[in-house]
C-alpha cells in the first residue's frame, strides 16, 4: 500500500470521543498523520473522502460463511467480498459448518482460507461449537479451541437445551474469558413454528414460535450466569420480554450482553403475509412492538451490538413452499444502511452510537483488539456515506446467495470502503 | 361477469360482491345437476390441472365432478411426497404444468401459501383446495351457500364452528367468508386447539358447548383428527366427545332445532354422535352436492377473468 491520504474526512471515534473534519495519511498500513489539512505530495495516493464518515473498523460478530460443508449457498472467498462490499473489516464465524468448528482443525482451516483472500484484508473470528457436532450432549475441547483462536462459544442455528450441559459450558469457558453465545429458544415450545405466534400466524394458519420461547431461554440462562458466573451472550434478541430480562440483569451487575440483527428492528411479523419466503428466519420477525423495543434497547444501551446474523441460503433453497424454506436472510451488505435509515435518521442512535455499536462493543465482548483512530495506530477503518442514498438490488450483491428481504428498498448510508492490515479497499 | 381476483386463494379480504355472484351463479349450476344430462359445454376447450400434494379424495372428486360437468379437460397430478423428499421440487412441477399450455390449477398442499407461491410463478387461475392449516375457500363457499339455502337469508344468523379450530383451513376460510356476509361466528373448541388472538377477528370465543348451543341458529361441526390426541392436545377421544360431542341431548335442550354442518368425513360418535349426523337437521349430504355446484361456480367464474 502506496502513502494515503485520505481527504475531507469526517472522523467519528467514539473510543475517543472524537467527531472532528481532518484528513488522514497512512504509511506502512498505520495513522501518521491526522490534521485539518494534509499537504499532497507525489509520492502518496490521494483519496478524497468527500465527507464521509471514517470510523474504527466494524465487526459483524454473527455472521454464517457456510465453508466448509454448504459452499454451494456460500464460500468463504464469497461471503468476505461481501463484508468488505458491507464495510466490515472483521467477521466472526458461526460454527454451524460441516464439519461443525467442534476442532482446532477446521479453526486453521478457516483461518488458512480467510488468509488467502483479498490478502487478508479481513479478519476472520472463528467461533466454535459449544458441544461436540453442536449436538448438546458433550462440551467441546474448549482450551484447545481457545488456544487455536476462537473467540466464543455457540451452538447456533441450536439452543444448548440442556440446563447442565449450558451449566459445564459457563463454568468451563469462565477459565478463558471467552463467552458462550446462546442462541435462545425454547425448543419445546417452538416445535414446527415457522413465524411468529400471533395474531398474524394466526390469520395465515402458519405454525407460530411463542416469544416466551425466546424469554424462557434467557430467564434460564441468566439464572445459570447468576449461580456458576461465565460470560453470557444472547445472539440475534428478538423479544421485548427477552430485552426486560437482559435490562433487568445488567441493572443487577451481570456479565449479560446481547446483539440484534437489522432485520429485527427494521421489519415486522406483517411482512410474512406476502408468505416470500425471504421473510422466514430465526428468531422470526416479530411485532411492532417488539421492534420499537428493540430501537429502545438500542437507544439506552441494553442492548450492545448490532450483527447480522447473515444466512446465505442458494436460490433453489428458498423458491420453495414456506413450510419448507431454510431460515434465514443475507445481512452484511445492508448492515449500515438499514441502521442509518432505521435508527440514525429517526435519532434513535447517534452516529457516534451506532458506529459503538458495530465496533467498540463487539471487540470488548470477544476480547479483540480495540481500533481507534490517532496516529500511531493501525489503520483500521471502515468508511461509509450516511446521506448517500441508495437502492437495495439482490442482484448486485457479492454474496453467493441472494436471499433478501430487502430487495428494492432505498436507504440512506452507503458503505465506501475499508483499510485493515495494511490493506486498503475503496469504492 | 367476473371475480375481482383471477385467482381463489382463500376468502380472506374477498368483498361480499364476489362472494354473491359465486353463491347466485352455484344456484344455477345446481339446476344443472338436477337436469337427466348434468353436463354444460361452459369449459369446452379449457384445461384444468388437480394438483393434490396431500390425498383428499373428497374434495378431489367434488372438483373432478365439476370440472366434468362442465366438459373441461382434467389432468390430475396426485403427490404424497413434497420438496422434503427427493425428486422434483414444487416449482419444478409448476413451471412442468405451466408448459402444458394450462388454464387452470387446483392446488391442494400441506404448506400454508403453496396456492400463492403458484399464482406468482404460473400463468394459469389457481384454485386452493387447502393450503395447510390456512385456507379451503371452496368448502367455505358451499358451507355458505348451503346456509343461504336453508334460512334464505345470512344478515344476522349466529354459526358456531365447533372443534379443532387450531389445525382447520376450513375454520379460517368459514370465518372469513361468513364475516363478510354479516353472520356472527363464534367458535368452541378446548383451548388448545384455539389459536392465538382468534377473536382479533371478530369472533366470540367458548369453551363449554352448552353455553353456545343455546345462541346459535347452526353448528359447523369440525372433523377431529386423530393425530392431535397424539399430539397431546386433548387427553382422549372418550373425553373430547363428552365434553365438545355434538349429541342429540345437547341439542335438545336448546329452544329451537339447530343446522348441522360437517365438512366430512365424520369421526361418528367422536364429534357428532350417530342420531345427530343422520337427523332431520343435519344437511351434510346437501353440503356435499352444493360442493359441485359451487365449484361449477368458482370454475366458470375464473375463467371469465381477465389474465
Ligand atoms: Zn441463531
Amino acid at each position: 500500500m502506496k502513502p494515503t491520504i485520505l481527504k475531507n474526512t469526517h472522523i467519528i471515534d467514539p473510543l475517543q470521543n472524537l467527531d472532528k473534519k481532518a484528513d488522514i495519511l497512512i504509511e506502512n498500513g498505520k495513522i501518521t498523520k491526522i490534521a485539518t489539512q494534509i499537504q499532497q505530495t507525489k509520492d502518496k495516493t490521494v483519496v478524497d473522502l468527500k465527507g464521509a464518515v471514517v470510523a474504527p473498523g466494524f465487526i459483524d460478530m454473527h455472521v454464517h460463511l457456510r465453508e466448509p460443508g454448504y459452499e454451494h449457498k456460500a464460500t468463504i472467498a464469497t461471503e468476505l467480498a461481501s463484508a468488505v462490499a458491507g464495510g466490515f473489516v472483521g467477521v466472526a464465524c458461526m460454527p454451524n459448518t460441516n464439519p461443525a468448528i467442534d476442532d482446532g482443525s477446521i479453526v486453521c482451516y478457516i483461518k488458512d482460507q480467510s488468509e488467502k483472500t483479498l490478502n487478508g484484508l479481513i479478519d476472520v473470528y472463528p467461533i466454535a461449537a459449544v458441544t461436540v457436532n453442536r449436538d448438546g450432549k458433550q462440551i467441546t475441547e474448549m482450551a484447545e479451541l481457545s488456544e487455536a483462536g476462537v473467540v466464543g462459544f455457540s451452538d447456533d442455528g441450536n439452543p444448548v437445551g440442556n440446563a447442565h450441559i449450558m451449566r459445564i459450558a459457563l463454568e468451563y469457558s469462565k477459565m478463558f474469558n471467552k463467552p458462550i453465545i446462546q442462541h435462545a429458544e425454547e425448543k419445546s415450545l417452538t416445535h414446527d413454528g415457522v413465524m411468529n405466534e400471533g395474531f398474524v400466524s394466526t390469520t395465515l394458519g402458519l405454525p407460530g414460535i411463542p416469544t416466551i420461547a425466546e424469554a424462557l431461554m434467557i430467564q434460564r440462562d441468566i439464572m445459570l450466569t447468576v449461580y456458576c458466573g461465565g460470560k453470557y451472550h444472547v445472539a440475534h434478541l428478538s423479544t421485548k420480554l427477552g430485552l426486560e430480562l437482559i435490562r433487568e440483569a445488567k441493572r443487577n451487575g451481570l456479565p449479560v450482553t446481547c446483539e440484534v440483527t437489522p432485520h429485527h428492528f427494521t421489519l415486522t411479523e406483517e411482512e410474512v403475509r406476502s408468505f416470500d419466503t425471504n421473510t422466514k428466519m430465526h428468531p422470526p420477525l416479530r411485532t411492532q412492538e417488539d421492534v420499537d423495543a428493540m430501537k429502545e434497547g438500542l437507544s439506552d444501551g441494553a442492548i450492545d451490538v448490532i450483527a447480522t446474523d447473515h444466512a446465505p441460503h442458494s436460490y433453489d433453497e428458498k423458491q420453495v413452499e414456506y413450510l419448507y424454506a431454510p431460515f434465514g436472510i443475507v445481512g452484511l451488505e445492508t448492515a449500515i444502511g438499514l441502521s442509518v435509515s432505521e435508527l440514525v435518521k429517526p435519532g434513535v442512535l447517534t452516529l457516534a452510537q451506532m458506529i459503538e455499536k458495530f465496533t467498540v462493543n463487539p471487540r470488548r465482548i470477544l476480547n479483540l483488539p480495540q481500533a481507534t483512530i490517532k496516529a500511531g495506530e493501525n489503520a483500521c477503518l471502515t468508511i461509509f456515506n450516511p446521506e448517500e442514498e441508495w437502492t437495495v438490488d439482490i442482484q448486485r450483491l457479492k454474496s453467493k446467495s441472494k436471499n433478501s428481504p430487502f430487495h428494492g428498498r432505498k436507504l440512506f448510508g452507503k458503505p465506501v470502503g475499508v483499510i485493515n492490515n495494511g490493506r486498503i479497499m475503496i469504492g | 361477469m367476473s371475480l375481482t381476483s383471477r385467482h381463489l386463494l382463500g376468502l380472506h379480504g374477498v368483498p361480499k360482491e364476489d362472494i354473491v355472484k359465486i353463491l347466485d351463479s352455484a344456484v344455477s349450476f345446481k339446476e344443472v345437476l338436477d337436469r337427466p344430462i348434468k353436463k354444460v359445454p361452459t369449459l369446452q376447450g379449457k384445461t384444468i390441472v388437480n394438483l393434490f400434494f396431500e390425498s383428499s379424495t373428497r374434495t378431489r372428486i367434488s372438483f373432478e365432478l365439476a370440472q366434468r360437468r362442465l366438459s373441461a379437460d382434467i389432468v390430475n397430478f396426485a403427490a404424497s411426497t413434497s420438496s422434503l423428499s427427493k425428486g422434483e421440487t414444487f416449482k419444478d412441477t409448476a413451471r412442468n404444468i405451466e408448459a402444458m399450455k394450462i388454464d387452470m390449477v387446483v392446488v391442494r398442499h400441506q404448506s400454508a401459501g403453496a396456492p400463492h407461491f403458484l399464482s406468482r410463478i404460473v400463468d394459469a387461475n389457481i384454485i386452493n383446495a387447502g393450503d395447510g392449516r390456512h385456507e379451503h375457500p371452496t368448502q367455505a363457499l358451499l358451507d355458505i351457500f348451503t346456509l343461504r339455502e336453508k334460512f334464505e337469508t345470512l344478515e344476522g344468523l349466529h354459526i358456531c364452528i365447533v372443534g379443532d379450530i387450531l389445525h382447520s383451513r376450513v375454520a379460517l376460510s368459514n370465518i372469513y367468508g361468513l364475516k363478510a356476509m354479516g353472520v356472527n361466528v363464534s367458535v368452541c373448541g378446548p383451548a388448545t386447539m384455539i389459536p392465538r388472538e382468534i377473536e382479533k377477528l371478530g369472533v366470540d370465543v367458548y369453551h363449554h358447548i352448552d353455553d353456545v348451543i343455546p345462541k346459535v341458529d347452526a353448528l359447523n361441526v369440525l372433523r377431529i383428527q386423530l393425530e392431535r390426541q397424539e399430539g397431546g392436545l386433548f387427553p382422549s377421544l372418550r373425553e373430547y366427545h363428552n365434553y365438545f360431542g355434538v349429541t342429540r341431548d345437547r341439542l335438545d335442550r336448546a329452544d329451537k332445532p339447530i343446522t348441522i354442518l360437517h365438512p366430512g368425513p365424520i369421526n361418528r360418535d367422536v364429534e357428532l354422535s350417530a342420531d345427530v349426523a343422520d337427523s332431520e337437521h343435519s344437511v351434510i349430504l346437501q353440503q356435499v352436492l352444493n360442493g359441485v355446484a359451487v365449484r361449477m361456480a368458482v370454475l366458470y367464474l375464473l375463467s371469465q377473468s381477465k389474465p
